[in-house]
């Protein structure tokens, strides 16, 4: 024999808070943190007259992990895997950036063929990226093909990274001073090949979407935002330059040799969702020029810097041989990279904007502070500003234009 | 282009600034009071338009100042960045003015400093937490708080009055990765717990 007991549960008195409520027209409603149109975790509260948005308040924090807390606990080349889980649609854009703002302390410049694996990896993580962005934009919008035709190239882009990295997604591919290791025989081939056969899907996805009446109703006009606001808000990257703002690191300051090689920043004009997507798609061109650029006058020489002993380990057949070499990497391991006391502030241009780190070090190998600057965080913050007056389907199309990731929005 | 004379004028037109050093950026110590005229003149007059980023650094309990602000500001006609310490006065209740009039950006970055240091930015037009909830009490970011986390309450009181739920344990703990959490940094390492076993000494719980 069995019973049943009910327990009754309430949270606070439901009534009483709604008709506490200053105005009864208004309509709160609340989407995510776990919604489809909110790429992740992403939280609005919004207030809504009918259809329109009257206000709207973004609550973050959802994917925080601490990385900044984390960072300060161990040493430099522990925190590569953290990295990735930044902006984890393109983690090796995140690993060279992060490389790059410890190499710029400690004074180190590394050989011209590791600067051109690192300009390599970066315009591919740009291409997996602004994929995935174009391809969800256009199933946001409604349309669900070519979201298709996007996947399908980004697993030939992970069939690389895996044969370079070992890993498909959480690639932890740089070393300070260096990669983790060189490029496999034969894959600078298959690179090329991938990127003579994307631009034909490329245009396929534009033939569905750039002249399609459903997706120009649903983003030109919408969520403009117009080149003072842009600044004002700090944003950076596609967002940016969409709103006709000319500015791209890789041009203005250029790291990892990007000054050697030729390509074209497409500025948009009204700085709408339409204008946000066809820079993206404009990118993926040019980045395909930038690879092939590289592949063609990919250098030899060393892949890492040899020259600094106490910041990135000797190769493993040194180490098993010769009794420097096994001190000199047992040092790195165990006590880190050294890297002078100091401060350094760097940014790169990554697929959602400039990924800046602030990076305050005592010497030693621990950071004493590092601060991770997310261009998804600054993107966002504009959204206070830009979603009212805007119809509740807009919200939609809006985020996907905005093409933010969480994980690097929360850290 | 910033070269010497840019920092000359700089300094002349700004008395109360003072710098600290040139090595990857133009640096400058601003005092708190200072700050809003400061940001305004680096946007109208020089050009430094675009506010990139704003933080905070801990130098340690034991610090004359413990916490200063850290501001990065870009140029789109000089194309280079600028640098900015603001020092704030008081260790234990530290405070200083909020720009956010001046550069919107600056909102959402002064909330997560507020939320992970506990720095009051005066006259911030929402000054609440970001990334924690906001009835977390303590500042994560701050040199004594420690990396495995504190335990709190559960968020909402009154959902956890009603079901008596307790909050959970930090995920690390007795997950597959153990840290000490205090003590040498080497031993506070999250390293993978001894999960082996035999037919004679039973598996750890």
């Amino acid at each position: 024999m069995s019973t049943t007991t009910t327990k009754e549960i309430s949270v606070g008195d439901i009534g009483a808070r709604a008709a506490a409520h200053s105005d009864n027209e208004r309509m709160a409603l609340n989407v995510g943190p776990s919604h489809p149109t909110t790429h992740g975790v992403l939280r609005l509260m919004m207030e809504l007259d009918g259809d329109v948005i009257t206000k709207c308040d973004p609550v973050l924090g959802y994917l925080h992990r601490g990385d900044e807390k984390i960072a300060e606990n161990m040493t430099y080349n522990q925190f590569v895997p953290y990295t990735d889980r930044l902006d984890y649609l393109a983690p090796l854009a995140n690993n060279v950036a992060y490389a790059l703002t410890v190499e710029n302390l400690a004074g180190i410049e590394v050989p011209a063929r590791c600067q051109a694996i690192r300009v390599l990896v970066c315009e591919m993580a740009r291409i997996s990226s602004h994929l995935l962005g174009m391809g969800v934009f256009g199933m946001d919008a409604g349309a669900w093909t070519p979201f298709m035709y996007t996947f399908t190239e980004r697993e030939k882009l992970y069939t690389l990274f895996e044969e370079l990295t070992g890993a498909r997604f959480t690639t932890s591919y740089t070393r300070i001073g260096g990669v983790a290791r060189d490029i496999p025989e034969g894959w600078l081939p298959r690179v090329e090949k991938f990127c003579d056969q994307l631009p034909k899907a490329i245009d396929e996805v534009e033939k569905l979407l750039t002249r399609n009446r459903i997706f120009l109703d649903r983003t030109e006009g919408i969520g403009a935002i117009s080149k003072d606001r842009a600044i004002a808000y700090g944003l950076t990257g596609p967002n940016l330059r969409a709103s006709g703002v000319d500015l791209d690191l890789r041009k203005d300051k250029p790291y990892s040799g990007y000054d050697q090689y030729e390509f074209d920043v497409p500025i948009g004009t009204k700085g709408d969702c339409y204008d946000r997507y066809l820079v993206r798609i404009e990118e993926v061109r040019q980045s395909i020029l930038i690879i092939k650029q590289v592949i063609a006058s990919f250098p030899g020489g060393p892949w890492y810097c040899e020259d600094a002993k106490k910041i990135f380990a000797p190769p493993k057949e040194k180490i098993m041989t010769s009794m420097e070499e096994l001190i000199q990497n047992f040092m790195i391991v165990t006590e880190g990279p050294q890297v002078p006391p100091g401060e350094v502030y760097f940014e790169a241009e990554n697929p959602k904007g400039a990924l800046g780190f602030y990076l305050v070090s005592k010497g030693g190998g621990v950071p004493y502070r590092l601060k991770i600057r997310a261009p998804s965080f600054c993107n966002l913050s504009i959204l206070e500003e830009l979603a009212p007056g805007h119809m509740l389907s807009d919200i939609t199309v809006i985020l996907g234009s905005l093409d933010f990731v969480m994980g690097e929005c929360d850290r | 282009m910033i070269d010497d004379d840019f920092v000359k004028a700089l300094l002349e037109k700004c008395s109360y600034l003072s710098l600290r050093h040139r090595e990857d950026c133009l640096t400058l110590d601003c005092p708190a009071d200072s700050l809003i005229e400061f940001s305004r003149h680096l946007r109208d007059e020089e050009t430094f338009d675009l506010l990139v980023d704003l933080t905070a650094v801990d130098h340690g309990e034991t610090a004359d100042t413990r916490f200063s602000v850290v501001l990065h500001f870009y140029s789109l006609i000089h194309r280079t960045y600028l640098r900015a310490h603001i020092a704030c006065a008081d260790n234990e209740a530290p405070e200083i003015p909020s720009i956010s009039s001046v550069f919107p950006a600056a909102n959402w970055h002064e909330r997560e400093t507020f939320d992970m240091f506990g720095i009051k930015f005066t006259d911030h037009p929402n000054l609440k937490r970001i990334l924690m909830w906001d009835e977390y009490p303590y500042f994560p970011l701050r040199k004594e708080f420690p990396l495995a986390g504190i335990d709190v309450p559960l968020p909402a009181a009154d959902v956890a009055e009603v079901t008596g739920a307790e909050v959970d344990p930090a995920p690390m703990m007795g997950g597959p990765f153990v840290s000490s959490g205090n003590g040498r940094m080497s031993d506070a390492e999250p390293r993978a717990k001894d999960e082996s076993w035999t037919e004679e000494s039973i598996k750890g719980s």
